[in-house]
């Protein structure tokens, strides 16, 4: 079978966000100026602009979330969608009705916009490739794979606070392995130009060739902090206990928990991000995700902006 | 029933025959290759000009599905392919639903497929009861009724002290047990090579050391047990080194490998295509490359299809919850044969892989073009190609990677004891 880029329609407009994989560096950059013209929209008192009036976008949500949903239902009121929300991990699929079925029905309600949630690593890309050609398809998270709306979202944050990519050094630290997070951030890292992109994290939560990925490999959060302009903590998971990739969140604390002294081994200037939600104690200190160089709440308010821009962008790309 | 093939290139590799030569078959046997006895009157000829004729193909994985998943196959439909692909005798694991692990299912396997006078199908008994890993099967019994070998399809049994016990048991009675080596607890819920592909795609992966701790026990209770051990779907280089040390060392062990692993990777998953799902999982590039050298050195003795017919839907899930599994019986000899011509090889080396040698794997008398042995054959243009679509499948699986592509040669007749079960004109 060939497998083109199920993203890029074909004449190479973005169709569907799925991954930050293969997406040129000039869409990414198109997202990101779009998302600054939706910031002010955000802060002004008439929160709502009618860029997809009439537009129906289902959330489908097969794992549960309630701050990714909520943004993006919020970025989609804000363009003046209709949103209909469906858990359906407790609905349909508890039935016994498939993926693909599921998605059949809804788009015989006529949805033009599916945001997919899936614990499955490629839910995403299979419905996709289903899907009538007049329908979107954003991912807003897949397994481990990606999740390219967070991606998108820190990368805005990271231009905000530091204007430029060309000239960073960048740190994600924690759960790489299982992180769909970890792996977007890096495709966007360097896709928009970062020359010195890190991961930092024990040998048990690192994928097999990583650095394939063109990122640096440090266990050693000491040295992998060295000169970091941004620093990207990653959410850990209670599971890793029990499937034995670490002894205690205690031990993972004191080797990669980002301490306010952790932190003074970056540069004096770098900012601190945290997709959410936080384990405070676990792998961030309250002192630094509460302090002045912690920009995870500004994360969340860009969030919104970034995801209206994934969703007028994909709306305006008709075939 | 007298057919005549004729002007044919017969190519045997048992016998090392290879060239322009007729045969002549009566009573379902090979009565004379070259000249006609005397007296010789054909009922039938078969025109095998610019074609080859070769022993029917022997395949060492071949999934039925029945008992118990008739609704991705049936054995008319399997038994259809397989005489549409050449393939004139072939294995069937146990992991059927019940598994083969009775003489009653095996017999009514056996004679269901007798009555559809196809290709020659051969039970794998199950090494223990429901394939638990617990308890021996009564393997003489189940010999009895026409297992001929023993195996244990869904990797290791976990518990070395029975997996000893049964090969102990079964080298008793001089049955071979053949084992597909996984450390279960290795695999975990992995579904693609622990690899570049898999650590990108995000899917959860398969350590290569799965297979390799798992065959160095094999290997090691092989040696304590000096049972004959056949190691099926190999799949990594360094698996396959240590097989060439064990045979280097005199132990009793052979391995096959499958048409995906020698032609695909782990780049070949693409996009989460889950006709790429299978297990073991496609490997590295790397892994591929030690597949096809080790067969061209003799290191691997066989090609099996590892036919899986999958039903479409259980294909159209996430690639880590599609079943695994692809249709390949069809496919055997034209992906053998690409392996070939990719490697410059003389054909009759190349045919050796899926004749006469998974026939002494199996230990039947198949896979040989010789006078008074069974007529089962096959005859092929070499020169033509086709492409792989739903349609021209006849197996009831549709599902595999090699979809959309042109393969080499055509089957125009397959024949079984004698009688021609494949006519690609009729």
């Amino acid at each position: 079978m060939i497998n083109k880029n199920p993203q890029l329609n074909n004449n190479g407009v973005l169709q569907h966000l799925l991954t930050m994989e293969g997406l040129p560096a000039p869409v990414l950059r198109n997202i990101l100026d779009t998302a600054e013209s939706f910031v002010g929209v955000t802060e002004r008192d008439v929160k709502k602009i009618p860029l997809l009036r009439g537009k129906s976008i289902f959330n489908l949500f097969f794992e549960p979330s309630t701050r990714t949903r909520t943004t993006f239902e919020i970025a989609a009121k804000r363009l003046s969608a209709d949103v209909f929300n469906l858990n359906i991990a407790v609905s349909a699929q508890t039935k016994g009705e498939t993926l693909l079925d599921t998605v059949d029905n809804l788009s015989a309600m006529n949805a033009d916009m599916f945001v997919v949630r899936h614990a499955q690593s490629g839910a995403a890309h299979l419905i996709a490739n289903h899907v009538q050609s007049d329908i979107h398809v954003i991912n807003a998270g897949d397994g481990r794979h990606a999740h390219p709306t967070q991606a998108l979202l820190d990368m805005f944050t990271i231009r905000r606070y530091k204007r430029e990519f060309h000239n960073l050094r960048v740190a994600i630290v924690g759960d790489i392995l299982h992180s769909r997070v970890a792996r977007s951030q890096i495709h966007a890292l360097t896709t928009l130009g970062v020359p010195e992109v890190r991961v930092i994290a024990p040998k048990t939560l690192l994928p097999s060739m990583v650095e394939r990925l063109g990122v640096r490999v440090y266990n050693d959060m000491a040295k992998g902090l060295k000169d970091i302009d941004v620093l990207m903590m990653l959410r850990l998971q209670k599971e890793r206990m029990q499937a034995a990739n670490l002894p205690s969140s205690e031990e993972y604390f004191k080797h990669y928990g980002l301490t306010p002294e952790k932190l003074a081994l970056a540069r004096p200037d770098a900012i601190v991000m945290h997709p959410g939600p936080m384990n405070r104690g676990v792998e961030i200190d309250s002192v630094v995700a509460d302090g002045k160089q912690s920009v995870i709440l500004p994360q969340v308010t860009f969030g919104i902006a970034v995801r209206m821009a994934v969703m007028s962008i994909l709306a305006s790309n008709q075939v | 029933m007298k057919i005549h093939i004729k002007n044919g290139r017969l190519v045997d590799p048992k016998n090392g025959l290879d060239g322009v030569q007729d045969v002549f078959i009566a009573a379902g046997k090979i009565i004379a290759i070259g000249t006609p006895p005397d007296g010789f009157h054909a009922n039938r000829v078969l025109d095998a000009d610019s074609c080859v004729v070769c022993p029917g193909f022997v395949d060492l994985s071949v999934r039925l599905r029945e008992p118990g998943f008739e609704y991705k196959a049936t054995l008319e439909s399997e038994m259809n392919a397989a005489v549409a692909g050449g393939v004139t005798s072939f294995a069937c694991p146990p992991d059927t639903d019940p598994p083969l692990d009775e003489p009653g299912l095996v017999e009514m396997l056996k004679y269901r497929a007798k009555n559809l006078n196809q290709a020659h199908v051969y039970p794998i008994g199950a090494l223990t009861q429901g394939l638990r890993g617990e308890l021996l099967t009564e393997m003489t019994e189940l010999n009895d009724a026409g297992c001929v070998v023993f195996g244990q399809p869904d990797g290791m049994l976990s518990n070395l002290r029975i997996l000893m016990q049964a090969m102990r048991y079964a080298s008793t009675f001089g049955f071979a047990v053949w084992l597909r080596p996984q450390e279960i607890n290795l695999t975990n819920h992995g579904v693609a090579h622990d690899g570049e592909v898999a650590t990108r795609l995000g899917l959860p992966a398969v350590p290569v050391c799965a297979e390799t701790i798992a065959l160095s026990n094999i290997i090691l209770l092989a040696q304590e047990t000096g049972v004959r051990v056949h190691i099926c779907r190999v799949s990594s280089a360094e698996g396959i080194r240590m097989i060439r040390v064990a045979k280097q060392r005199g132990l009793p062990i052979t391995c096959d490998v499958t048409i995906n692993h020698m032609h695909l990777s782990d780049m070949d998953i693409g996009f989460f295509d889950s006709n790429c799902h299978m297990m073991p999982p496609l490997r590295s590039s790397s892994d591929r490359e030690a597949i096809r050298s080790s067969l061209q050195d003799g290191t691997v003795d066989a090609i099996c299809s590892d036919h899986a017919p999958v039903d479409e839907d259980a294909k159209l899930l996430p690639f880590g919850q599609a079943e695994m599994g692809a249709t390949g019986v069809e496919l055997l000899l034209p992906l053998t044969l690409k392996w070939g011509l990719e490697m410059q090889l003389p054909l009759i080396d190349v045919l050796a892989k899926i004749t006469y040698q998974p026939a002494q794997i199996l230990g039947v008398d198949a896979g040989h073009v010789s006078v008074g042995s069974a007529a089962d054959l096959c005859v092929f243009d070499p020169e033509d190609y086709w492409q792989v679509t739903p349609a021209a499948l006849l197996s009831q699986g549709k599902n595999t990677p090699f979809l959309g592509m042109e393969l080499p040669s055509v089957v125009k007749y397959t024949l079984v004891n004698g009688h021609v079960v494949y006519d690609r004109y009729t």
